[in-house]
């Protein structure tokens, strides 16, 4: 783990991380059944609106803009929170913010905090950097609570238990509650309704003796210093009023340059996302104040990686990703190996693009080429972000970044290369491969291959290669010549 | 018209019955149909695997190539969203002022065979028979990448005889990918195993695309299973002709 990271990256890469995922039954099943689900749900929602097209590209526009003059938008909106009472901290790295956050809470000289949902704090690994400095974070959010308590890693963006279905819940809550907290009822069953009642029980003692708490945010508003996080439960909303201090970490791109802009989001992100017309809970704060909430408000900036992103002409569009999920429930790849495959808090496919950016292509190798490219994600993406263009650009960064190694794959590249260069030597080609796969080729069909190709052919008969070309066809047929 | 056929390197060496499907029923339709023997590859492979200078000579022959065609037709739509897409940006990035100049003006003219029959000729009804029971996958080359909509489909239920049936999740990938398939093959044949299923469920006795490379690692899939449906490329179900048995 780099200190500009992203947790647990380094882990195995893709295609040996997803087997795991892809042998396990019940993990597909219950994969399969949430995406469905709410993929068919944010279609529905999406035709409601007739301007809905209209909106994905004034969001795309507002993204831009906002980019190309960030440094800007982000000193207007630091200096609006501080006129507000609030305070602004700038992180470069992951470190940097861990060790702000951690300053701050103690010192307030507490020991335990609560915590709104945050794909920013899971990012830098701040309940783990806490950890460390003696701190206790305790995660809100109902499926934040379940991976908290299985001490499980999340494996989507809004949806971090979706890989888990209420029986495995029910277990998990019977065995860990007591550990942390308020333990689950004697004979609990896996009624949606007994599992959220006996978290609620467990949280709300949680709510009531906290005073510090931490978020993230969905949007902070340039001209307003207006933060905004929007949530589904309700928990977020008593982490942002109950506290004393509130703590917020949000990454840089996350500022929209007006109030009025947050129309548009707040229109796109809650139909993308759960698809729902309207997200349960919008809250928004401005600094502090005076007998409303909490009375102290840090902002932590936090760049990791997103500076140097902003640099990439073709790369810098994925800052315009709101963590909408709406890729990941369209991913096909996804659907089939769950977001711990991709090793980092951002799985599916903007994982796949926001991840080695983040982190630098090497680290992250094997991301950009776990995708079909069938461009499944593009169409969903509520600001338009154009996935496989990025997972294509990326793909030549690898390629690039271990050009002094000569891989079999660049020789091969190579190799055909040439070949593709020249009609003759590929006429010559085309006879070998005739010859050579109808030697290994049984009723016109080749079965299992040796060597690299193997993984192709476990389950897959491939052609043999006709007897002539298409061009030694035309040749003989249309001009005469053999 | 001067008609070039882009027949790409994929087809030209595994599936020539596709080229000369094509030639059949462009002539059928009283057309001319040159083939350039200059051409190659379009470079997609090397573009999609990162491989993105190895892919610039390919994209110079490609140009010169079909150099005053009016129209380059190709039964291969990722092949045909390469060069629309993807040429474009090598010309940009790695190119000389004339192979930018040369690009842009073949881009326009580049169609897939089922675009180039709906929307430049104009017909739908191209006189063919087959009669079979017959599955049609978009590859998400033809849906998300050239939308190409339903032109493949209201081509297929002008065929007479044809009996079209619905192919379950038609619109999921079926993981082939290119690549994909080789340095994610276990992903892969998953996405694999559900098209195949959804293939067999739909009753077809054939599945067709406008991709010869989908319906190379569906119809694999399907014949290690040792199903018995065929996968034939759209094209050549549109060359069947009357009264002929396919
Ligand atoms: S990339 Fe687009 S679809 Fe994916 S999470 Fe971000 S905003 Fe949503």
């Amino acid at each position: 783990m780099s200190d500009r990271g992203v947790v647990w990256l380094g882990s195995p890469s893709f295609p040996e991380a997803a087997r795991t995922a892809l042998a396990d039954q019940q993990l597909r099943t219950n994969l399969r059944r949430a995406t469905t689900t709410i993929r068919d749900k944010r279609l529905a929602v999406a035709a409601e609106l007739d301007d809905w097209e209209e909106l994905r590209t004034a969001a795309e526009a507002i993204k831009r803009r906002t980019a190309r003059h960030l440094d800007r938008y982000l000193l207007q909106l630091e200096e609006a929170v501080i006129a507000a009472g609030g305070s602004v901290h700038w992180a470069g790295d992951a470190a940097e913010a861990n060790r702000i956050v951690a300053a701050l809470i103690q010192a307030t000289g507490e020991r335990e905090v609560v915590k709104i949902k945050s794909m920013a704090t899971q990012e830098i690994g701040l309940n783990e950097a806490l950890a460390r400095e003696g701190i206790t974070a305790y995660e809100t959010d109902l499926a934040e609570l379940i991976v908290q308590l299985g001490e499980d890693r999340p494996s989507h963006i809004l949806v971090p238990a979706i890989h888990k279905n209420r029986t495995e819940i029910r277990d998990l809550f019977a065995a860990e509650m007591a550990h942390w907290g308020e333990p689950a009822p004697e004979g609990l069953s896996d009624d949606p309704r007994e599992l959220a009642e006996a978290a609620r029980r467990h949280l709300r003692k949680k709510f009531l003796a906290a005073k510090v708490a931490v978020s993230g945010a969905n949007f902070a508003v340039a001209d307003t210093g207006t933060v905004t996080v929007v949530e589904s439960e309700g928990n977020g909303r008593m982490c942002l009023s109950l506290p004393e201090t509130l703590i917020t970490v949000m990454g840089i791109e996350k500022v929209v340059p007006t109030w009025s802009d947050l129309e548009v989001f707040l229109q796109l992100l809650p139909r993308s996302s759960t698809g729902e017309r309207m997200n349960p809970y919008t809250s928004t704060w401005t600094g502090v104040t005076e007998g409303d909430g909490p009375s102290q408000f840090h902002l932590v900036l936090l760049d990791n990686g997103r500076t140097d992103t902003l640099a990439d002409t073709v790369g810098r569009q994925v800052l315009a990703c709101i963590r909408c999920s709406a890729c990941l429930n369209v991913c096909p790849v996804f659907e089939r190996t769950g977001g711990h495959a991709y090793g980092s808090v951002y799985p599916g496919p903007i994982g796949a693009v926001l991840t080695p950016q983040l982190v630098g292509v090497e680290q992250a190798a094997s991301l950009p080429f776990a995708s079909t490219l069938c461009g499944a994600c593009y169409d969903a993406c509520p600001v338009k972000i154009d996935i496989p263009e990025v997972l294509a650009h990326l793909r030549a960064e690898v390629v690039e970044a271990k050009r002094h190694a000569l891989s079999p794959e660049a020789l091969a590249m190579k190799a055909a290369a040439t070949v593709l260069d020249s009609p003759r030597l590929l006429s010559a080609a085309q006879k070998a491969a005739s010859l050579g796969g109808r030697v290994l080729a049984r009723e016109g069909r080749i079965g299992r291959l040796p060597g690299p190709l193997h993984g192709w052919s476990d389950t897959r008969d491939s052609p043999a290669p006709p007897a002539e070309s298409f061009r030694t066809w035309w040749r003989k047929n249309r001009e005469g010549t053999p | 018209m001067r008609i070039a056929l882009f027949i790409t390197c994929f087809n030209d060496t595994l599936y020539p019955g596709t080229g000369r499907a094509v030639l059949t029923v462009l002539e059928r339709l009283g057309h001319t149909v040159d083939f350039p023997q200059e051409q190659t590859c379009c470079g997609q492979m090397h573009f999609n695997t990162g491989y993105r200078p190895d892919a610039v000579p390919l994209v110079t022959r490609l140009a010169r190539a079909f150099a005053g065609y009016d129209a380059v037709v190709t039964p291969s739509a990722s092949c045909a969203g390469m060069v629309r897409e993807n040429h474009p940006v090598l010309a940009e990035r790695y190119g000389s002022a004339s192979l930018q100049q040369q690009v842009a003006e073949l881009v326009p003219r580049v169609y897939e065979f089922t675009e180039f029959l709906t929307d430049v000729l104009e017909v739908t009804e191209v006189g063919a028979r087959f009669p079979h029971k017959v599955a049609y996958h978009p590859t998400c080359h033809s849906l998300r990448g050239l939308r190409l909509g339903d032109r493949p489909l209201r081509l297929l239920r002008a065929v007479q005889d044809l009996d079209l049936v619905e192919l379950p999740s038609a619109d999921s990938c079926c993981g082939f990918g290119g690549t994909f398939a080789v340095k994610n093959a276990d992903t892969s044949s998953a996405m694999l195993a559900d098209k195949a299923a959804g293939v067999l469920a739909s009753g077809a006795e054939v599945l067709c695309a406008a991709d010869n490379s989908c319906l190379m690692h569906i119809g694999g899939g399907l014949s290690r299973q040792g199903s018995g449906v065929r996968t034939m490329h759209l094209a050549e179900i549109l060359a069947g002709a009357e009264g002929e048995e396919r």
